[in-house]
């Protein structure tokens, strides 16, 4: 019997048969394929709204289904951010590297832009970038963008230029000898060889812009009042009204968008920077991401190289290749290029007096009140600084030994401690000083909490690193002789974690000289609460624009941290590397 | 006009020190490398070996005199020169087939005929299947077989290895060394001359048809000869081992005028400027009482040769304890003969403590840098002074890794002889007082 034809044979069985077959090898690629719109749709609106006109007074609203499209905002501004500082740091890092001359002057002027602290930036950076698109939302955008980049850069380039300078001789010879152009020597030699380092501080990076971004989408620079939509500004605005329901929906959403990116971004490539690593022998516990695997096993993706990633690499490779054979003979510092070189560095110069210039004579307007205020709050700060450092190697001291000398808690407590490190303290304060304010301690004190807020973390982590390193051998002999208690505190785990836990003290305490400027004052429900402070100062100079104040109180702050560096941690560091050191 | 593939014309390197100082590395040699032939280059540690080879490829340029390519300077058209490289110098993350691969992306060669190359290259040294793996995930002879492949595939003129075999356990060594000659000897490579440069005696005899000898401080030519033994090389034949003895005897007198090369009467070459100042060998105390002991009771003599045998040793780790001996007075060596001096069986027989009085003697009669810290302390109020002191005058003399090396021994002796303590957190020699520690006298 023929089966009839026509619309009763559809049932729902034969029409859901009648649908394209979703095997499950196609499920990444059609996820690629969703992606690839979804971004497709959010570029288009984000140019709609950036080339707008110029809305300084964007209503944030409080909802929470505002929120996704914030997070997105915020999202864009860290990315757009991180890649210019990878930009910065590729090109810093390679003249750095290579020119002797430049190297002398830009490393330790590196060693300064990095402690100087990232608010600081702010007026002049907005300033800059709004009068240079007068009429456009743009401006604005650049500047909260360029502000968490100052945050972000510094690090990475150093980490770049020292990964440069430890290439093994030989390696690079190997690359000399057998003619390679600059680029295969850079993808094939040098970027290589840096991208361990730069992975890792690139996430540290990118974790710190989430802790400015509170202050960078949304701020008040003498009578003008700026603010860009985003999860910064929405946690802000939250908080100065003091509606705890809405700060909890937006720490929420900032930490399932840190989780996310944790999955969908440093996982996968942590687990593909793994093949990066020099060492001689396989290591057991590589990591690994199911998104890289995922991505892996894509046709699309795989097409995609194919067809697009190797014709590329490999015509790049060889018209460089063809470049560098043409010019064989030795590289002969042309005239033109000499005289481009010098023409740059005396107008460096040049600037940099005239800049010099314009500072002291700034300077010269403090007056003895200001520089009183300067001195105490240096004074304040510095003591709730180190106040902050103590009690958080007191704490992180033991857990961090515990949770190392444990594999079975260091399985569960590590990615709990590194979900808690990524939310930023910024977006705690408000809670913690709603408490505060409640069990009547001042900001004075309060401070110190949310010091150790943001830099604990930073200590804790070394810690159980170090402990994780202390070799089983070690321990074992410890037992052995019976070496129990503050004997084994005191020969075993204090010297074996020493020269981690400086390095973590080294972070966290740059870190806090950094938060001290938003924990020291602070907007919250129309008031402004503050406690004497040289963060306090910064804020309060860039709340109503008094530069010569504002700078004033960074080169103090500056010239304290790197005085810090120079006469204590550097030496600590010497002595980890000479007396400490673990070697196996 | 000679036939020669490189010639090196009065080379000369200087190493400027950061504090201004100029270290003489190799003083102005000639030298001619021409096709068909095995070059070796022996000489002691920092001899300035890698230095001279690197001079040759062009990867450093002289600090005056020139190399010629073809008559042609070697700075204005890269060499074809391919080096193989004691630590490997693959790249990790490049798979085997990338990494022989990689010089070829380099000229330019197109994608299908640079695989068909590599391919072929892999199959020469043995590394078929291996195509796909990284170079940590496979032994050190085989990585260096990877060092080989990528050194082949250009078909390079000449071939330069820096102590290819250093780095890999004997066997592993012995079997990739067979196999160069092998694949050299049957002209399966496209090379017209292979420039090697080793610390080993014996390595050098059973490769090289010509073997220079480099001295040290500053690096020059001691001895330039050809081995005319047929290969392949028996080790234990009477020749090959009168050639390792006259190549240790150059080696183990850096003083003396080389005799003559077996087989051939040449005339002495060019006398060589001396360097005053007394250089420590880089040897530790406890490889010293272990040498001693062993000679004592061996009967108080042995050959050279044989003892690094006995030793299980390479002759050139060893040569460092013995010449530290000879300093000391402790032994003296005589044409490959090492003989124990009364000092030594003293020395050999005493007991720890006595030990270490015999050796404070033996080092403040004999070691110069150590009278000098000594003296220098003693006339200090506070008996001690910091490492800068020695480091600025070693500074004078040597390069810093040779500092480095100078300063560490002078500690190691000066310790265990109780002549002085280091104290490295703050950088500074303490004057000892040994018998304030051993006898703690009168106390309060
Ligand atoms: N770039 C440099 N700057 C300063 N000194 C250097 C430099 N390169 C080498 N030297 C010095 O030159 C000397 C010779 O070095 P070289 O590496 O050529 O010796 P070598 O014979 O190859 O030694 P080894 O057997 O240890 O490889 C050494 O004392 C070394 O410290
Ligand atoms: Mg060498």
């Amino acid at each position: 019997m023929k089966k009839p034809h026509g619309t009763a044979s559809l049932t729902p069985y034969r029409l859901w048969s009648l649908l394209p077959r979703l095997e499950p090898a196609r499920l990444p690629d059609l996820l690629m394929f969703g992606a690839a719109i979804a971004l497709f749709y959010g570029l288009i609106m984000v140019a709609r709204t950036w080339l707008g006109p110029f809305t300084p007074q964007v209503e944030i609203s409080r909802s929470a289904w505002a929120l996704p499209a914030y997070a997105c905002l915020s999202l864009l501004r860290i990315t757009i951010a991180y890649v210019l500082s990878l930009l910065f740091t590729l090109a810093y890092g390679y003249i750095a590297a290579y020119n002797a001359k430049a190297e002398r002057f830009m490393i330790p002027l590196l060693d300064v832009l990095q402690s100087i602290p990232v608010l600081s930036f702010l007026p002049g950076v907005m300033l800059a970038m709004v009068a240079l698109f007068p009429s456009r939302q743009l401006g604005v955008e650049l500047g909260a963008i360029l502000l968490i980049f100052t945050g972000q850069v510094w690090n990475m380039a150093f980490s770049f230029y020292s990964s440069l300078k430890s290439i093994p001789r030989d390696m690079r010879e190997a690359a000399r000898i057998y003619g390679f152009s600059w680029w295969q020597r850079f993808v094939e030699v040098e970027l290589p060889y840096a991208a361990i380092g730069l992975v890792w501080n690139s996430m540290m990076s990118v974790a710190g812009g989430w802790f400015f971004l509170m202050a960078c989408e949304m701020f008040v620079l003498g009578s003008r009042d700026f603010r860009l939509p985003g999860l910064g500004s929405y946690l802000q605005t939250a908080a100065s009204e003091g509606d705890t329901r809405s700060i909890l929906w937006g720490v929420a959403t900032m930490i399932a968008v840190i989780v996310l990116l944790d999955q969908f971004i440093w996982r996968p490539v942590i687990a593909w920077a793994e093949k990066f690593k020099v060492e001689q022998v396989e290591s057991s516990d590589a990591p690994h991401s199911w998104v890289l695997d995922l991505m892996q096993h894509s046709r699309s993706l795989a097409q995609l190289k194919k067809k697009a990633l190797f014709p590329l690499r490999e015509s790049l490779m060889a018209y460089f290749a063809r470049k560098h054979n043409a010019t064989k003979s030795e590289s002969v510092k042309s005239p033109r290029n000499m005289w481009i070189a010098r023409i740059a560095g005396i107008a460096a110069i040049a600037f940099i007096s005239y800049a010099v210039a314009r500072v002291i004579a700034m300077l010269a307007g403090t007056t003895h009140a200001e520089a009183g205020e300067l001195a105490l709050g240096l004074g304040a700060t510095f003591l709730r600084v180190n106040i902050a450092l103590l009690l958080g190697a007191l704490w992180t001291i033991p857990v961090g030994v515990m949770i190392g000398f444990s594999p079975r808690l260091a399985r569960i407590a590590q990615p709990l401690a590194q979900i808690a490190a990524s939310v930023p303290a910024t977006a705690l304060f408000p809670v913690v000083l709603l408490v505060l304010i409640r069990l009547g301690g001042g900001l004075g004190i309060g401070s110190i909490v949310l010091l150790l807020l943001g830099t604990q973390w930073y200590i804790l982590f070394n810690v159980i690193a170090g402990a994780m390193a202390i070799p089983t051998d070690l321990k074992e002999a410890c037992s052995i002789c019976r070496i129990t208690g503050w004997q084994r505190w005191r020969k075993l785990i204090l010297p074996g974690i020493f020269p981690y836990l400086v390095t973590g003290l080294v972070t966290a305490s740059g870190g806090a000289w950094n938060a001290s400027i938003v924990a020291e004052y602070f907007h919250f429900k129309g008031q402004t609460y503050f406690t004497a402070g040289l963060g306090a100062t910064i804020s309060r100079a860039s709340d109503s624009g008094d530069f010569t104040l504002l700078l004033a109180s960074t080169m103090v702050m500056a010239a304290m941290v790197v005085t810090t560096n120079r006469l204590v941690w550097r030496r600590l560091y010497r002595l980890a590397e000479t007396r400490f050191r673990l070697e196996t | 006009m000679s036939d020669a593939i490189i010639q090196a014309r009065a080379v000369e390197k200087f190493y400027t020190q950061p504090d201004g100082n100029r270290i003489e590395v190799i003083a102005p040699t000639d030298l001619d490398v021409s096709a068909g032939k095995i070059i070796c280059l022996l000489g002691p540690s920092g001899s300035g070996k890698s230095t001279f080879l690197r001079m040759l490829t062009g990867l450093s340029t002289p600090s005056s005199g020139e190399v010629l390519w073809h008559g042609k300077p070697v700075g204005n058209e890269p060499p074809n020169v391919a080096i193989v490289f004691q630590s490997f110098a693959l790249f990790p993350w490049l798979n085997v087939l990338q990494n022989v691969e990689a010089p070829l992306e380099a000229r330019g060669v197109a994608p299908i005929e640079r695989r068909k190359r590599a391919l072929k290259t892999l199959d020469t040294v043995g590394l078929d299947g291996f195509e796909t793996a990284y170079p940590k995930e496979l032994s050190g002879g085989m990585k260096q077989r990877v060092g080989f492949a990528r050194a082949l595939v250009v078909e390079p003129e000449v071939l330069f290895m820096d102590e290819p075999f250093s780095a890999l356990d004997v066997l592993t060594a012995e079997t990739l060394r067979r196999e160069l000659l092998e694949l050299w000897l049957s002209k399966k490579m496209p090379t017209s001359a292979i420039f090697v440069v080793t610390h080993n005696i014996e390595e050098a005899v059973l490769l090289a048809d010509r073997v220079i000898v480099l001295g040290k401080n500053p690096g020059r030519i001691r001895s330039d000869f050809e081995i005319g033994l047929a290969h392949p090389r028996d080790r234990k034949s009477g020749k090959f081992v009168e050639f390792v003895d006259y190549i240790y005897k150059i080696m183990t007198q850096p003083d003396a005028e080389p005799a003559n090369v077996p087989g051939q009467v040449r005339p002495a070459s060019t006398k060589p400027p001396r360097q005053k100042y007394q250089m420590l060998p880089h040897a530790r105390t406890a490889g010293i009482s272990g040498l001693l002991e062993i000679l004592n009771d061996g009967g108080g003599h042995d050959d050279l040769y044989r003892l690094a045998e006995k030793l299980a040793m390479d002759v050139d780790d060893l040569l460092p304890i013995i010449e530290s001996a000879t300093i000391l007075g402790f032994a003296t060596l005589t044409e490959g003969d090492v003989q124990i001096t009364l000092e030594g069986i003293a020395f050999a027989e005493a007991d720890i403590q006595a030990r270490k009085m015999l050796f404070r003697e033996a080092a403040l009669k004999h070691v110069a840098i150590l009278q000098c810290i000594e003296s220098v302390l003693k006339a200090k109020a506070d008996h001690s002074i910091s490492d800068e002191f020695f480091h600025d005058i070693l500074d004078e003399h040597f390069s810093s890794d040779e500092v480095e090396r100078q300063f560490e021994t002078a500690m190691n002796w000066g310790r265990y002889a109780e002549i002085f303590d280091h104290d490295p957190q703050n950088a500074r020699l303490v004057l000892s007082e040994p018998l304030v520690e051993i006898h703690p006298a009168t106390k309060p």
